[in-house]
């Protein structure tokens, strides 16, 4: 039976089928649900580490000792554990390892859109590249066979696209398995998991010829796994495509011949060069960097065209690559009309067969406000950022990545900047010592704390940085749809585990000043930011404590409501930027402005606009 | 017999939008054709732009719609059918919901929502058939506001050449048990409201 599965839970599948035992990872979107769904599986241990180098390290010491093992993370993550990536290409693995990335094109939910498959090439190991979520569940068997093959580790790659994209998947029944204890270790006769520098030299070389042994395998095995293919048709045009691009070469050129790579590192270029031989016009149709054409290229097979009709920005859409071949006049005379007929060239513009153009520069004749993020109603993060824009004009703010990176937008624009998990301890510190002469306020989140945080406070500790780091203690993983992490003390496969408090932390790092404030406390922000932007002699640490709305410590309370009697339209209301708060159809006469009113669908009764009033109009709703 | 679908939802967070695709995608499977379904929500947790593509074809590529190839257009929020609308295929079919969510940038006064005639009538210049459902008020006459999408989707099946029997089933596979026959009255409302037939109400306030 078929089934719609998105790309992530077609990966988990896949895992489970090619008998993963143990995964780690760190959320992120879009790579998310993929250790979510594996986590379900019977048999396996699946578990939310505190940074993507964390989570490598756990499935290269599970590899080591022989499981089937990966560690799943968004593109950026893969930043993070890189070091430990670029030397477990030259140790090698035992059981298979595969690390997968989720990229984002179009920069969805991210702060770059790098392609990651350039990492296969830095750190000499094959990438796979599935382009719908049968292929995603087909390519992890694949991939932990070609892991224990060539003993090196995989990148899988995903994209927003694939990740977040349903297509049908056969479904499979997952029998019961049984969690595997590890056989007994064997410590190597011939060391090469010691990465020494005599051993990294013994190493390269065999990595090197590794190489060139997967790449013969993306020549020969690859074709009858199915991994890479050839769709032979019309030969006047033929197309190297990879990924989701995939699927949008079938679907704008249905007639051309595909040469179809599931593998776009190491290439199999003989049978490329061999395909290229045989049509009259070679292109490149792949999403972001031109990864496979410069490869080509160098090998000297003639592309016609790759990434000057095709954009290096952004993701890729049919309407990109339409026009792409348009421009470069692939397609004359209504030859490639689509296999459904509805869409023909005349006159170098693609029409509807009826004649009609498609209307693809709609101007809409009324203006569509738009709809910026928001922190939710309720949320834990509106008083502090409340309070720090009250106090902005007299302190740099760097800031750092979570729902809290909203801060920057209004009415709070309370953020001045924003590189990387972790990052803002560290830019708040150099900033200082370089010799600001503003007060520095760093925010940070609880799960970011954990991630990349705890390093540079250490840093600012010792070098004695005086700076305010604020950390958004939301009990949660928020951002990516609440995920557990060492401050919740509860594990990613619903086990009770080690909480680990951030004051007893911070205190343990010999940070002489910290301060716990409630998250909803205008007055109580207010005066603690204050206090700690005097401390002098070290960082001073703010834990500001209050629950996600989406968790089960938040405490919904009495909704407010707005006395129109009392409501003077000040707009004070409107300056802590909550969904909730609306405007009213009743204008007060004096300022001619709308008087405010509150969506109680919305409002969880969190106070916050309550305490902002100067004319005490908002109140709890009386209940009974 | 339908072949080639593509379909747009959109909404706001928090409104059922990606369960309602889900769903849409689904059927598509049901009836024998190959399906795929994409989504893009907002970093928002609540109250962002959802789009959810749908698309059924013998075959189906890509997992979006171009611009201007969407068949029907489903918007469960009166602003977002404007803000999606080029989408739509000149003369294809739109679906919104007269709920209005207004966004942060008209609450605080930085932006205006724009009058429900003028939305309205942006839709119909564009659009082949235009369906107004007042879904939230046909929900809670169902029996619970959360079976807007089933209203939404039951409306959808009332205008396409398919079998509803097949929607409601998928429907009624998603919800728990004890919401089954909140749905199945949901479903025939929404069927009631895009046939432009009185609903129960109206009937009832007529006799």
């Amino acid at each position: 039976m078929k089934r719609l599965l998105s790309g992530n839970e077609a990966f988990a599948l896949g895992a489970w089928e090619a008998g993963v035992q143990y995964a780690a990872a760190y959320p992120g979107t879009p790579s998310t649900e993929i250790l979510e769904n594996f986590a379900r599986y019977p048999g396996v241990k699946a578990e939310w580490a505190s940074n993507e180098k964390v989570a490598l390290d756990n499935a290269i010491g599970a590899s080591f000792g022989g499981a089937r093992a990966m560690a799943v993370m968004k593109h950026v993550g893969v930043n993070v554990a890189a070091d430990s990536l670029m030397s477990v290409s030259y140790t090698g693995v035992k059981g298979g390892l595969v690390l997968i990335s989720a990229d984002d094109p179009g920069a969805f939910s991210s702060q770059n859109e790098q392609d990651n498959r350039q990492y296969a090439r830095f750190g000499k190991f094959p990438c796979f590249d599935p382009s719908d979520s049968e292929e995603a569940r087909q390519f992890m068997r694949v991939a932990m066979e070609v892991s224990e093959q060539f003993k090196t580790p995989v990148l899988m790659r995903s994209t927003t696209r694939l990740s977040h994209s349903k297509s049908a998947v056969e479904a499979t029944v997952p029998d019961k398995r049984e969690f595997q204890p590890l056989p007994p270790f064997e410590r190597e006769t011939e060391i090469t998991r010691v990465i020494l520098p005599a051993i990294a030299r013994q190493r390269h070389p065999v990595i090197e010829q590794r190489l060139l042994d997967v790449a013969q395998w993306a020549e020969t095995t690859a074709f009858e796994q199915g991994i890479n293919r050839i769709e032979w048709n019309d030969k006047t045009l033929g197309i190297v495509t990879t990924g989701i691009a995939y699927q949008y070469a079938h679907e704008v050129l249905p007639h051309a011949s595909i040469f179809k790579l599931g593998m776009s590192y190491p290439l199999p270029l003989r049978a490329i060069r061999d395909f290229a031989a045989q049509v009259e016009t070679l292109i490149v149709l792949e999403e972001l960097d031109p990864f496979v054409e410069e490869q080509l290229k160098a090998a000297g097979i003639a592309v016609a065209h790759g990434k000057d009709i095709f954009p290096i920005c952004g993701e890729l859409t049919l309407a990109k690559v339409r026009k792409g071949v348009v421009k470069a006049e692939l397609i004359t005379n209504g030859k490639w009309q689509m296999a459904n007929g509805e869409w023909q060239m005349a006159n170098g513009e693609w029409q509807m067969a009826n004649g009609e153009s498609p209307v693809t520069d709609y101007q809409l004749p009324i203006t569509v406000p738009p709809r910026p993020p928001a922190l939710c109603p309720g949320c834990p993060h509106r008083a502090f950022f409340y309070a720090l824009s009250r106090n902005k004009r007299k302190v740099v703010i760097p800031g750092d990545i979570g729902c809290y990176s909203m801060g920057v937008l209004p009415p709070f624009e309370a953020m001045d900047m924003l590189i990387s998990m972790g990052a803002g301890i560290g830019m708040g510190h150099g900033f200082k010592q370089a010799g600001g002469q503003e007060g520095v306020v760093t925010i940070i989140g609880d799960s970011t704390f954990f991630h990349a945080g705890m390093a540079p406070l250490a840093s600012a500790v010792y070098n004695k940085a005086n700076i305010v780091v604020a950390v958004l203690d939301n009990r949660i993983t928020a951002m990516t749809g609440q995920q557990h992490h060492p401050g919740t003390g509860t594990t990613l496969q619903g086990e009770e585990g080690k909480l680990i408090d951030i004051a007893e932390v911070v205190r343990a790092m010999g940070v002489t000043y910290v301060e716990e404030v409630n998250a909803w406390d205008v007055n109580a922000l207010n005066k603690a930011l204050r206090a700690a932007l005097q401390h002098e002699d070290g960082p001073a640490v703010l834990i500001v404590r209050g629950a996600c709305v989406f968790t089960p410590h938040f405490h919904y309370q009495p909704r407010m409501r707005v006395d129109l009697e009392k409501c003077v339209a000040c707009g004070a209301c409107f300056r802590v930027g909550c969904p909730a708060i609306l405007k009213s159809d009743v204008i007060y006469p004096t300022n001619n402005k709308p008087k405010s009113s509150i969506d109680p669908l919305l409002c969880t009764g969190c106070t916050v606009c309550m305490q902002v009033c100067p004319t005490q109009a908002i109140a709890p709703i009386e209940e009974g | 017999m339908i072949k080639n679908l593509n379909l747009l939802f959109v909404g706001v967070g928090g409104q059922g939008v990606l369960t309602a695709s889900d769903i849409a995608a689904q059927v598509g499977l049901d009836l024998g054709l190959d399906a795929k379904k994409s989504e893009v929500h907002g970093f928002a947790q609540r109250g962002g732009v959802v789009e959810s593509h749908v698309r059924w074809a013998p075959r189906v590529g890509s997992p979006t719609c171009e611009e201007g190839t969407v068949d029907v257009l489903l918007s469960f929020e009166l602003l977002e059918a404007a803000r999606w609308l080029s989408f739509l295929k000149p003369g294809g079919i739109v679906i919104v919901n007269r709920q209005k969510i207004m966004p942060m940038s008209v609450s605080v006064g930085n932006a205006v929502y724009p009058a429900e005639d003028a939305i309205l009538a942006a839709l119909r210049q564009r659009a082949g058939t235009v369906i107004a459902v007042d879904a939230l008020p046909l929900a809670g006459q169902a029996g619970n506001p959360r079976t807007v999408n089933t209203i939404m989707l039951a409306a959808l099946a009332a205008l396409l050449e398919t079998d509803p029997a097949v929607w409601e089933a998928a429907i009624l596979r998603r919800v728990p048990a004890k919401y089954t026959e909140v749905n199945k009255i949901a479903f025939r409302l929404g069927q009631q409201a895009a046939r432009g037939l009185p609903t129960d109400k109206q009937l009832e306030a007529e006799s």
